[in-house]
């Protein structure tokens, strides 16, 4: 078991290209040859992976390809900016949303995979919100999508806990020392979801307008929503 | 287990690096890798804290070295050959052992859509009595299992306040090793930043950490 374990990463990672941050380790050097061949070599390996358990029967390509397609054209962060739009709309939702996420969340037909228990974090004047999974890369799929490739690496994962106003301020966000941060680390099964303030002159938006503002970055905390008129910066 | 992957509170990791217009999978195999993960899976061979674990036992510099969806292929091999539904012969030639019957794929393009829709919930209809109540003050307890923990290193030893019961769940620490569900109340604790960080931090900033009560003794 052990001498497999060796060969099986000497193996892998002979292909395994895309550095996550170059220059990280000692390994480089090594690797470097290795590294030039890596993108065709690693889609190889997987395909070759997909044609064996596909041959043994032990997955079926229909259910692959339906999984991908779910997760590529129809669920994304577009979901959550319905939900919080209806609770800036609507008070008595929103209400429900602070305190019983999963079923205010299912009553706009969004809940599933990596989002079986929600919970919903309100931003106000005194209090911002901002989440993180410090172990993995946890993140609310029904409502935001696959987390983007910044919310699993090390350099958010490590600093969120201990500098979340630095990691703001990298994000553009200044915040003065009289409003709180509250860092919520995903360490285990529950999803967190920030619901942004409200921007200011978007009283008269319609549920949709109000959608058009809400960005993902604003749902992780890391942004605000966007003020209306200016939704082409987004 | 204390390894790379428990990076709260860190240093040296370098800026954040946004992505404009990021794409959902930055190239195809990125994508039928996540769905052959979630695919296998339905074999229940083994459970989301034993993927969780694997990942965590790529050695520490390829974990740093290696992209997202690449430490995932690597402890997907592992994974699949730990379970018995692959060798490693297999996986090196690409071909099937001989003699071997076809199996049927237990996730079909309708069971998917299913999965995709409910998700596989770990929370727990049984009822266990809550070790703390909302308001307590608790203390994370200083240890360090060598196997899968979602304790991080951060809090070991730290005094925090419970904020809620978010109810029963299915144990990780034994889960992933099945040894055991083994559920038990799950709290969202609350750490003032300057109880973790000390004077450095802002004095009105917290952490949230959600925590099983093996994870936790009064304070």
């Amino acid at each position: 078991m052990t001498t497999t374990r060796r060969d099986f990463l000497a193996t892998a990672l002979t292909a395994a290209g895309a550095a996550a941050t170059p220059g990280m380790t000692a390994h480089q050097h090594d690797h470097e040859h290795e590294h030039q061949a890596v993108p065709s070599d690693f889609a190889l390996r997987v395909k070759s992976l997909e044609s064996l358990l596909v041959e043994k029967g032990l997955v079926d390509r229909a259910a692959l390809d339906a999984l991908v397609d779910a997760y590529e054209h129809k669920i994304g962060p577009r979901n959550g900016a319905r939900v919080v739009a209806r609770a800036w709309a609507d008070p008595s939702y929103k209400r429900r949303l602070l305190t019983d996420a999963d079923s205010a969340i299912a009553e706009l037909g969004y809940g599933g995979m990596q989002g079986e228990h929600m919970v919903v974090v309100e931003n106000t004047p005194a209090v911002h919100n901002i989440v993180v999974c410090t172990l993995c890369s946890c993140y609310p799929w029904p409502v935001l999508g696959l987390p983007p490739v910044w919310y699993k690496s090390a350099p958010y994962r490590s600093r969120a806990v201990i500098d979340p106003r630095g990691v703001l301020r990298e994000f553009g966000l200044q915040l003065p020392e009289t409003v709180e941060v509250r860092v919520w680390d995903s360490t285990a099964e529950l999803r967190y979801l920030v619901l942004p303030e409200r921007p200011a002159g978007s009283e008269k938006l319609s549920e949709e307008e109000l959608a058009a503002l809400v960005t993902r970055d604003s749902m992780v905390g890391v942004g605000n929503a966007i003020p209306p008129g200016q939704e082409a910066r987004s | 287990m204390n390894g790379v992957h428990d990076m709260g509170g860190m240093h040296g990791m370098g800026p954040i690096q946004p992505e404009k217009n990021e794409p959902v999978f930055h190239a195809p195999w990125e994508g039928r890798l996540f769905a052959l993960r979630r695919a296998a899976g339905a074999w229940r061979k083994w459970n989301i804290d034993t993927t969780r674990h694997e990942v965590e036992l790529v050695p520490p510099a390829e974990y740093l070295r290696l992209s997202y969806f690449a430490r995932q292929f690597v402890a997907f091999l592992e994974t699949l050959v730990k379970s018995g539904l692959v060798t490693s012969t297999e996986i090196e030639t690409g071909t099937p052992a001989a003699g071997q019957p076809k199996l049927n794929p237990p996730l079909t393009a309708e069971k998917a859509a299913e999965l995709v829709a409910k998700g596989v919930p770990t929370s727990r209809d049984v009822k266990v009595a809550a070790r703390f109540q909302t308001g307590q003050r608790v203390r994370a307890r200083n240890m360090h299992p060598v196997g899968h923990t979602r304790l991080p290193r951060y809090v070991r030893g730290k005094t925090g306040v419970v904020h809620r019961d978010h109810g029963v769940f299915v144990f990780p620490d034994t889960n992933a090793h099945f040894l055991g569900e083994n559920p038990q109340h799950v709290y969202s604790v609350r750490f003032a930043a300057r109880e973790l960080w000390g004077q450095q931090a802002a004095p009105l900033d917290s952490v949230y950490v959600d925590m099983w009560d093996d994870y936790l003794d009064a304070a």
